[in-house]
């Protein structure tokens, strides 16, 4: 165990690495900030001052060097359209995609199981055919075409929901959350449905192939022949069963949700990281765009670290089979 | 002639067994004629500045021009016809989304099955650069592409080229895998038939099909996210518009009422996706012999 955890977090390390390099190669490498920042009649000499001020004239490994440890200790440049530190910004606007992300996944989990669970149970019911036409049509509607859709019903048809925005929120430790004042919740419930959508598709895929795997396996047989219930059946032996994959997909998924919020928070201006980019990238704002992507493969390499250690531990097979 | 084209027919025999599989082949390839013969079928040329008349902006669908032309899907707010936008549209959508992912099947089979026959520190290399890729989702990683290298119609096919090759050299290498296994690349070996005839002639047909089926799917998947791209503004410049960016164009009207401009191009999307998506899905089916 304590091998695979180590050459996990080998290659995380390495995963960091090669992203830093290659945002910065991307970012730094391509185009010249100093066209963008002096004025444009300005004379060679103070072009030369300019770039010797922003350190452009040394070698870029040791621009790169520089950057990296700046990167280290949380500098990542300040913002050219808000004249803050970018890492400031992108802190300031992590939690409304937190929040965004989480209660998304929390509406594919709580819907998608029971969903996945009803269509795998009796697969060639009606319902179970409803069911995987919802699946089916979850991941073929692009998001950013359903949040629009239901802005047009919701909204604008029936006036029922905010179009857009994030509504009152309230203080929890110092965080600002929408989720617990009854006007955030008017605003959430949109863009959170919008981002569910795939996911949900996902999981009752998911849970339905499970739940089809496990009632073909010998626990449910003698389950039903020791005389437990259909309903008992379900609920202690398929269920526990179909649950470690999902779990496991679930946190996996979790990443993708944040970086497809970007597509739902533009949709409907929520004020998250996701449209702060696509602001930042309009405007090519260079310092706020790196700041984004470093926060963001943190946080990928993060979740994708926990969910491949949890699994581990659930799954005993996967420290075997890592070494193949 | 008749031993290649049986199994076809038999294929296709089976394929019409799922009548909605069957509609949605032939909705595609009605999207498809219409897409290629865009220029041909549309009541006007919707990029021809002289053809549009500022009067007729934002008409509701079924409206006529005075002109006395018909706009049957109403006009957007340069008084454009949303049926030859969406037409045009179309033709832009589906040409990226064929061509990217041509590009990229072709890319992933030369690397994917490279890694299977090379193996050692050239396998170990090509697949940590396919970990590394896939461990981020698709839409970041085209959007990182297009933020650095700019929009136009070679950008977002390059990104689109990116974002899915890794996971066809992933699964062409495990197929190939396989398939190396077996005696007939045995057989060849003995026959001293070289590593690139071998990998051609012999491992590349039998891995191709899934592969195909696969990609079938992905069009799909290519022209959605090239809409998303060109949605939020950094796919497809405005001299070249895909439905995507007719989407885009439509959204500030959609608040005010106007629901047409964005509904329309968005109900064309919509529904080429699904279709490709039926149409694969019944494919991946009957090739898969697990289900048989």
């Amino acid at each position: 165990m304590l091998s695979y955890v180590l050459r996990r977090l080998a290659w995380s390390t390495a995963t960091l690495f090669v992203m830093s390099l290659l945002v910065f190669a991307g970012v730094y490498a391509i185009g010249n900030p100093v066209d963008l920042l002096i004025n444009p009649q300005a004379d060679q000499a103070e072009i030369a001052r300019a770039t010797a001020l922003l350190g452009l004239d040394r070698p870029l490994w040791e621009q790169y060097w520089l950057f990296f440890c700046g990167a280290l200790g949380g500098d990542l440049g300040i913002s050219f359209a808000a004249s803050v530190p970018a890492i400031t910004l992108i802190l300031e606007r992590m939690p409304a995609t937190l929040e965004l992300a989480l209660t998304a996944m929390l509406i594919a989990i709580t819907l998608g199981i029971p969903l996945g669970l009803l269509a795998g149970l009796r697969p060639r019911s009606w319902l179970a055919r409803s069911i995987m036409a919802l699946s089916t049509l979850g991941f073929a509607l692009p998001t950013f075409w359903v949040g629009l859709m239901l802005i047009m019903v919701f909204s604008v048809q029936l006036g029922w929901l905010p179009t857009t925005g994030r509504g009152a929120t309230v203080d929890v430790f110092g965080i600002p959350l929408s989720i617990f004042t009854a006007d955030g919740l008017r605003h959430l419930l949109l863009p959170a449905t919008t981002l569910a959508l795939f996911k949900l598709a996902l999981l009752i895929r998911l849970a339905r192939a499970g739940t089809q795997d496990a009632m073909l396996q010998d626990y449910v047989r003698y389950a039903r022949a020791k005389g437990l219930s259909e309903r008992a059946v379900v609920r202690s032996h398929v269920l526990p069963n179909i649950l470690i994959p999902i779990v496991t997909v679930a946190g996996l998924e979790l990443g993708s949700l944040i970086a497809f919020a970007i597509v739902t928070e533009t949709v409907f201006a929520w004020p998250g990281m996701g449209k702060l980019l696509i602001d930042s990238i309009n405007v090519l704002d260079r310092p706020v765009i790196v700041a984004y992507l470093l926060a963001t493969v943190c946080l990928f390499i993060l979740i994708n670290l926990l969910v491949d250690l949890l699994y581990a531990v659930l799954d005993p097979r996967v420290q075997a089979g890592d070494t193949q | 002639m008749t031993a290649a084209s049986a199994p076809a027919n038999i294929l296709a025999a089976q394929y019409g067994r799922d009548r909605i599989a069957l509609v949605a082949f032939w909705l595609l390839m009605a999207l498809f004629c219409a897409a290629i013969a865009a220029p041909w079928i549309a009541p006007q040329n919707p990029y021809d500045l002289a053809q549009l008349d500022i009067l007729d902006a934002k008409l509701a669908p079924g409206a006529t021009s005075s002109t006395g032309l018909s706009y049957w899907l109403g006009t957007d707010d340069q008084g454009r016809d949303m049926l030859s936008a969406i037409l045009y549209g179309l033709r832009i959508s589906i040409a990226v989304g064929i061509a990217s992912t041509v590009l990229a099947l072709g890319l992933g089979l030369t690397a994917g099955l490279i890694a299977a026959r090379a193996g050692g520190w050239i396998d170990g290399l090509i697949m940590r650069v396919v970990d590394l890729q896939l461990s981020f989702p698709a839409i970041l990683v085209a959007l990182i592409l297009l933020a650095l290298t700019g929009q136009g119609i070679d950008r977002i096919i390059l990104a689109l080229v990116v974002v899915q090759w890794a996971y066809y050299a992933r699964t062409v290498r495990a197929a190939a895998l396989v398939e190396m296994r077996k005696e007939y690349v045995d057989a060849a070996v003995c026959m001293g038939v070289g590593n690139a005839r071998i990998l051609l002639r012999h491992v590349l047909p039998n891995v191709l099909p899934p592969v195909m089926v696969v990609a079938t799917v992905q069009i799909a998947q290519a022209i959605a996210l090239e809409a998303t791209l060109s949605f939020l503004g950094l796919g497809l410049p405005i001299t070249e518009p895909s439905l995507g960016l007719l989407i885009a164009n439509g959204y500030a009207h959609l608040l005010s009422g106007k629901y047409w401009i964005s509904f329309f191009p968005g109900l064309a999307l919509l529904v080429t996706i699904v279709a490709i998506n039926l149409v694969g899905d019944r494919m991946r089916d009957l090739l898969n012999p697990r289900l048989r």
